[in-house]
Protein backbone atom coordinates (compact mmCIF):
# COMPACT_ATOMS: atom_id res chain seq x y z
CA UNK A 1 0.00 0.00 0.00
CA UNK A 2 1.03 3.50 -0.32
CA UNK A 3 -0.48 6.02 2.37
CA UNK A 4 -0.28 9.76 0.89
CA UNK A 5 -0.15 11.88 4.44
CA UNK A 6 -1.33 15.71 4.26
CA UNK A 7 -0.11 17.45 7.14
CA UNK A 8 -1.33 21.00 7.87
CA UNK A 9 -0.91 23.38 10.34
CA UNK A 10 -3.75 23.75 13.24
CA UNK A 11 -6.29 26.48 12.19
CA UNK A 12 -5.42 28.35 15.84
CA UNK A 13 -1.46 28.48 14.91
CA UNK A 14 -0.13 31.45 13.06
CA UNK A 15 1.10 30.36 9.53
CA UNK A 16 3.11 32.85 8.16
CA UNK A 17 4.32 31.17 5.07
CA UNK A 18 0.35 30.68 4.41
CA UNK A 19 -0.08 34.23 4.44
CA UNK A 20 3.35 35.29 2.74
CA UNK A 21 2.31 33.09 -0.19
CA UNK A 22 -1.57 34.39 0.05
CA UNK A 23 0.28 37.82 -0.62
CA UNK A 24 2.27 36.67 -3.34
CA UNK A 25 -0.84 35.53 -4.91
CA UNK A 26 -2.99 38.39 -4.88
CA UNK A 27 0.02 40.76 -5.79
CA UNK A 28 -0.26 38.60 -8.94
CA UNK A 29 -3.77 39.66 -9.27
CA UNK A 30 -5.75 36.41 -7.88
CA UNK A 31 -7.35 38.49 -5.70
CA UNK A 32 -10.35 35.45 -5.23
CA UNK A 33 -7.59 33.94 -2.50
CA UNK A 34 -9.54 34.62 0.95
CA UNK A 35 -6.71 31.95 2.40
CA UNK A 36 -3.78 30.04 2.25
CA UNK A 37 -2.34 27.29 4.50
CA UNK A 38 1.08 25.87 3.96
CA UNK A 39 1.74 21.98 4.91
CA UNK A 40 3.50 19.02 4.42
CA UNK A 41 3.16 16.01 1.87
CA UNK A 42 4.59 12.98 2.95
CA UNK A 43 4.12 9.38 0.84
CA UNK A 44 4.41 6.34 2.64
CA UNK A 45 4.93 2.79 1.55
CA UNK A 46 4.28 0.19 3.69
CA UNK A 47 4.28 -3.39 3.40
CA UNK A 48 1.36 -4.89 4.61
CA UNK A 49 -1.66 -7.74 4.46
CA UNK A 50 -4.62 -5.64 4.54
CA UNK A 51 -5.94 -1.90 4.15
CA UNK A 52 -7.09 -2.32 7.62
CA UNK A 53 -4.13 -3.40 8.59
CA UNK A 54 -2.33 0.19 6.60
CA UNK A 55 -4.85 2.19 8.35
CA UNK A 56 -4.19 1.37 12.06
CA UNK A 57 -0.42 1.32 11.00
CA UNK A 58 -0.18 5.05 9.38
CA UNK A 59 -2.53 6.40 12.15
CA UNK A 60 0.15 5.65 14.70
CA UNK A 61 3.35 6.69 12.10
CA UNK A 62 1.03 10.17 11.98
CA UNK A 63 0.73 9.94 16.14
CA UNK A 64 4.12 9.48 16.98
CA UNK A 65 6.09 11.15 14.55
CA UNK A 66 4.62 12.62 11.28
CA UNK A 67 2.49 14.94 12.66
CA UNK A 68 3.02 17.32 16.15
CA UNK A 69 -0.57 17.15 17.74
CA UNK A 70 0.23 20.40 19.37
CA UNK A 71 0.59 22.28 16.28
CA UNK A 72 -0.46 20.11 13.19
CA UNK A 73 -3.47 18.39 12.16
CA UNK A 74 -3.09 15.20 9.40
CA UNK A 75 -4.96 12.60 7.37
CA UNK A 76 -4.04 10.36 4.50
CA UNK A 77 -5.46 8.36 1.79
CA UNK A 78 -4.41 4.62 0.98
CA UNK A 79 -3.86 3.27 -2.48
CA UNK A 80 -2.32 0.10 -3.58
CA UNK A 81 0.97 0.39 -4.79
CA UNK A 82 1.03 -2.75 -6.85
CA UNK A 83 3.71 -4.32 -5.14
CA UNK A 84 0.76 -5.41 -2.60
CA UNK A 85 1.18 -9.03 -0.69
CA UNK B 1 29.19 19.30 39.96
CA UNK B 2 29.26 17.82 36.17
CA UNK B 3 27.80 19.01 33.28
CA UNK B 4 26.84 16.55 30.19
CA UNK B 5 25.96 17.92 27.21
CA UNK B 6 24.34 16.06 24.61
CA UNK B 7 25.89 15.92 20.95
CA UNK B 8 23.63 14.67 18.17
CA UNK B 9 24.86 14.78 14.60
CA UNK B 10 23.97 18.56 13.83
CA UNK B 11 24.41 20.04 16.80
CA UNK B 12 26.74 22.87 16.78
CA UNK B 13 26.80 24.45 20.30
CA UNK B 14 28.01 21.31 22.05
CA UNK B 15 31.66 23.12 21.77
CA UNK B 16 30.53 26.55 23.18
CA UNK B 17 28.73 25.10 26.05
CA UNK B 18 31.56 22.53 26.77
CA UNK B 19 33.99 25.55 26.67
CA UNK B 20 32.14 27.97 28.99
CA UNK B 21 31.36 24.97 31.25
CA UNK B 22 35.18 23.70 31.65
CA UNK B 23 36.74 26.46 30.84
CA UNK B 24 34.58 29.81 31.87
CA UNK B 25 32.94 28.25 35.07
CA UNK B 26 35.88 25.54 35.77
CA UNK B 27 33.23 23.07 36.54
CA UNK B 28 33.84 19.02 35.41
CA UNK B 29 32.09 18.20 31.45
CA UNK B 30 31.52 14.90 29.82
CA UNK B 31 29.88 14.66 26.38
CA UNK B 32 26.79 12.63 25.92
CA UNK B 33 26.95 11.07 22.41
CA UNK B 34 23.55 10.29 21.16
CA UNK B 35 23.85 6.87 20.66
CA UNK B 36 24.96 6.18 24.43
CA UNK B 37 22.32 5.65 26.86
CA UNK B 38 24.03 6.60 29.43
CA UNK B 39 24.36 10.00 31.34
CA UNK B 40 27.33 9.22 33.07
CA UNK B 41 26.74 10.65 36.57
CA UNK B 42 26.12 14.01 35.46
CA UNK B 43 24.17 16.87 37.93
CA UNK B 44 22.70 18.61 34.68
CA UNK B 45 22.12 17.91 30.97
CA UNK B 46 22.65 20.79 29.06
CA UNK B 47 20.23 20.00 25.17
CA UNK B 48 22.41 22.26 23.17
CA UNK B 49 21.59 24.02 20.30
CA UNK B 50 22.15 23.38 16.23
CA UNK B 51 20.08 21.34 13.90
CA UNK B 52 20.20 17.84 15.64
CA UNK B 53 19.48 15.27 12.42
CA UNK B 54 19.13 18.16 10.09
CA UNK B 55 16.00 18.87 11.50
CA UNK B 56 14.41 17.34 8.91
CA UNK B 57 10.70 16.10 9.51
CA UNK B 58 10.59 19.56 12.54
CA UNK B 59 13.13 20.88 14.65
CA UNK B 60 14.07 18.35 17.16
CA UNK B 61 10.85 15.40 16.19
CA UNK B 62 14.13 12.83 15.38
CA UNK B 63 16.15 13.94 18.14
CA UNK B 64 13.81 13.21 20.78
CA UNK B 65 14.41 9.10 19.63
CA UNK B 66 17.70 8.83 20.25
CA UNK B 67 18.36 6.79 23.28
CA UNK B 68 20.38 9.53 25.17
CA UNK B 69 16.67 10.63 25.47
CA UNK B 70 15.21 8.32 27.16
CA UNK B 71 17.87 8.75 29.53
CA UNK B 72 17.16 11.86 29.72
CA UNK B 73 13.30 11.93 30.27
CA UNK B 74 13.95 9.48 33.34
CA UNK B 75 16.45 11.69 34.90
CA UNK B 76 14.03 14.00 34.69
CA UNK B 77 11.51 12.43 36.10
CA UNK B 78 14.01 11.54 38.69
CA UNK B 79 14.19 15.60 39.17
CA UNK B 80 17.41 15.80 37.65
CA UNK B 81 18.30 19.39 35.83
CA UNK B 82 17.36 19.58 32.05
CA UNK B 83 18.42 22.51 30.44
CA UNK B 84 17.54 22.89 26.44
CA UNK B 85 18.86 25.81 24.94
CA UNK B 86 17.18 26.87 21.22
CA UNK B 87 17.44 23.64 19.39
CA UNK B 88 17.64 21.70 22.61
CA UNK B 89 14.30 23.70 23.79
CA UNK B 90 12.72 22.38 20.68
CA UNK B 91 13.95 18.40 20.90
CA UNK B 92 12.68 18.79 25.04
CA UNK B 93 8.80 20.34 23.61
CA UNK B 94 8.74 17.49 20.92
CA UNK B 95 10.02 15.02 23.76
CA UNK B 96 7.06 16.27 25.71
CA UNK B 97 9.26 17.45 28.59
CA UNK B 98 8.06 20.86 28.00
CA UNK B 99 4.34 21.85 26.98
CA UNK B 100 4.07 23.67 23.41
CA UNK B 101 6.28 24.02 20.59
CA UNK B 102 8.53 26.52 18.54
CA UNK B 103 7.05 27.48 15.10
CA UNK B 104 8.47 29.07 12.32
CA UNK B 105 9.58 32.91 13.21
CA UNK B 106 6.67 35.07 12.13
CA UNK B 107 8.98 37.15 10.14
CA UNK B 108 10.15 34.06 8.24
CA UNK B 109 13.57 35.06 8.76
CA UNK B 110 16.56 33.21 10.58
CA UNK B 111 16.67 35.88 12.94
CA UNK B 112 20.49 36.09 14.60
CA UNK B 113 20.78 39.23 17.10
CA UNK B 114 20.78 40.43 20.38
CA UNK B 115 17.72 40.31 22.69
CA UNK B 116 16.80 41.56 26.34
CA UNK B 117 15.30 39.07 28.50
CA UNK B 118 13.13 40.16 31.73
CA UNK B 119 13.90 37.14 34.23
CA UNK B 120 10.63 36.33 35.49
CA UNK B 121 11.66 33.72 38.13
CA UNK B 122 14.93 33.83 40.15
CA UNK B 123 14.01 30.83 42.44
CA UNK B 124 15.13 28.27 40.13
CA UNK B 125 18.22 26.41 39.72
CA UNK B 126 18.70 27.83 36.89
CA UNK B 127 18.06 31.71 37.52
CA UNK B 128 19.04 31.70 41.02
CA UNK B 129 22.30 34.07 40.64
CA UNK B 130 19.88 36.31 38.70
CA UNK B 131 17.86 39.13 40.67
CA UNK B 132 14.41 40.60 40.82
CA UNK B 133 13.92 42.02 38.18
CA UNK B 134 16.82 41.58 35.92
CA UNK B 135 16.89 42.17 32.41
CA UNK B 136 19.56 40.02 30.68
CA UNK B 137 20.88 40.51 27.25
CA UNK B 138 21.48 37.40 25.50
CA UNK B 139 21.56 37.06 21.44
CA UNK B 140 19.35 34.19 19.31
CA UNK B 141 19.82 32.39 16.26
CA UNK B 142 17.29 30.70 14.94
CA UNK B 143 14.60 30.23 12.18
CA UNK B 144 11.74 28.67 14.74
CA UNK B 145 11.68 30.24 17.76
CA UNK B 146 8.04 31.31 17.96
CA UNK B 147 6.74 29.88 21.22
CA UNK B 148 3.24 28.60 21.08
CA UNK B 149 0.71 26.45 23.68
CA UNK B 150 -3.22 25.99 22.87
CA UNK B 151 -4.70 29.15 24.60
CA UNK B 152 -5.70 26.22 28.02
CA UNK B 153 -1.70 25.47 28.58
CA UNK B 154 -0.76 28.76 27.75
CA UNK B 155 -2.66 30.39 30.25
CA UNK B 156 -1.84 27.36 33.27
CA UNK B 157 1.90 28.33 32.28
CA UNK B 158 0.78 31.68 32.91
CA UNK B 159 -1.16 30.99 36.45
CA UNK B 160 2.00 28.99 37.36
CA UNK B 161 4.95 31.20 36.89
CA UNK B 162 6.43 28.65 34.02
CA UNK B 163 7.40 31.84 32.01
CA UNK B 164 10.80 32.64 33.04
CA UNK B 165 12.51 35.02 30.35
CA UNK B 166 10.40 37.13 28.20
CA UNK B 167 11.45 39.16 25.16
CA UNK B 168 11.48 43.04 26.44
CA UNK B 169 13.29 46.20 25.37
CA UNK B 170 16.12 47.82 27.07
CA UNK B 171 13.97 49.21 30.14
CA UNK B 172 12.26 45.56 30.93
CA UNK B 173 9.17 46.44 29.15
CA UNK B 174 7.14 43.88 27.29
CA UNK B 175 6.40 45.25 23.99
CA UNK B 176 5.54 43.40 20.79
CA UNK B 177 8.42 44.77 18.68
CA UNK B 178 11.02 43.24 21.32
CA UNK B 179 9.62 40.24 20.25
CA UNK B 180 11.73 38.57 17.52
CA UNK B 181 9.71 35.85 16.11
CA UNK B 182 6.44 36.22 16.71
CA UNK B 183 6.18 34.29 20.45
CA UNK B 184 2.86 34.09 21.99
CA UNK B 185 3.24 36.43 24.96
CA UNK B 186 6.78 37.25 24.22
CA UNK B 187 7.86 33.79 25.73
CA UNK B 188 11.83 33.26 25.62
CA UNK B 189 11.98 30.42 28.20
CA UNK B 190 9.71 28.24 30.30
CA UNK B 191 10.34 25.74 32.96
CA UNK B 192 8.27 22.59 33.80
CA UNK B 193 5.89 22.76 36.77
CA UNK B 194 8.34 20.77 39.18
CA UNK B 195 11.30 23.73 38.08
CA UNK B 196 14.13 20.96 37.11
CA UNK B 197 13.53 21.70 33.38
CA UNK B 198 13.90 24.47 31.48
CA UNK B 199 13.98 25.01 27.60
CA UNK B 200 14.73 28.85 26.45
CA UNK B 201 15.55 30.04 22.50
CA UNK B 202 18.46 32.40 23.12
CA UNK B 203 22.13 31.64 23.93
CA UNK B 204 23.52 32.03 27.32
CA UNK B 205 26.45 29.92 26.12
CA UNK B 206 27.57 32.58 23.58
CA UNK B 207 27.43 35.54 26.13
CA UNK B 208 29.57 34.13 29.07
CA UNK B 209 32.65 36.18 28.14
CA UNK B 210 33.46 39.74 28.05
CA UNK B 211 35.30 39.14 25.01
CA UNK B 212 32.24 37.73 23.55
CA UNK B 213 30.30 41.25 24.25
CA UNK B 214 28.60 39.94 27.47
CA UNK B 215 28.76 37.93 30.27
CA UNK B 216 24.88 38.05 31.19
CA UNK B 217 24.90 34.24 29.78
CA UNK B 218 27.52 33.79 32.94
CA UNK B 219 24.93 33.99 35.74
CA UNK B 220 22.51 31.03 34.30
CA UNK B 221 24.84 28.81 34.30
CA UNK B 222 26.48 30.11 37.88
CA UNK B 223 23.03 29.23 39.07
CA UNK B 224 23.03 26.11 37.86
CA UNK B 225 26.33 25.08 39.72
CA UNK B 226 25.22 27.03 42.95
CA UNK B 227 21.92 24.77 43.11
CA UNK B 228 23.78 21.32 42.42
CA UNK B 229 26.37 22.32 45.15
CA UNK B 230 23.71 23.08 47.10
CA UNK B 231 22.43 19.39 46.92
CA UNK B 232 25.57 17.90 46.96
CA UNK B 233 26.28 19.42 50.16
CA UNK B 234 23.13 18.64 51.97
Amino acid sequence: MIARVIVTPKPVVNDPQGITVRQGLAALGFAEVSDVRVGKYIEVNLDVATEREARERVEKMCKQLLANHVIEDYRFDLEPNGKGR
Amino acid sequence: MKFGVVVFPGTWSDRDCGWVVDQVLGAELTYLWHKEADLKGVDCVIVPGGFSYGDHLRTGAIARFAPVMEKVGEFADRGGLVWGICNGFQVLCEAGLLPGALLRNSSLEFRCEWTNLVVERTDLPFTNACDDGDILRIPISHGEGSYFADPATLSRLEQQGQVVFRYADEEGRVRPNANPNGSLHNIAGIVNSRGNVLGMMPHPERCSEAELGGTDGLKLFRSVMHAAEKVLTA
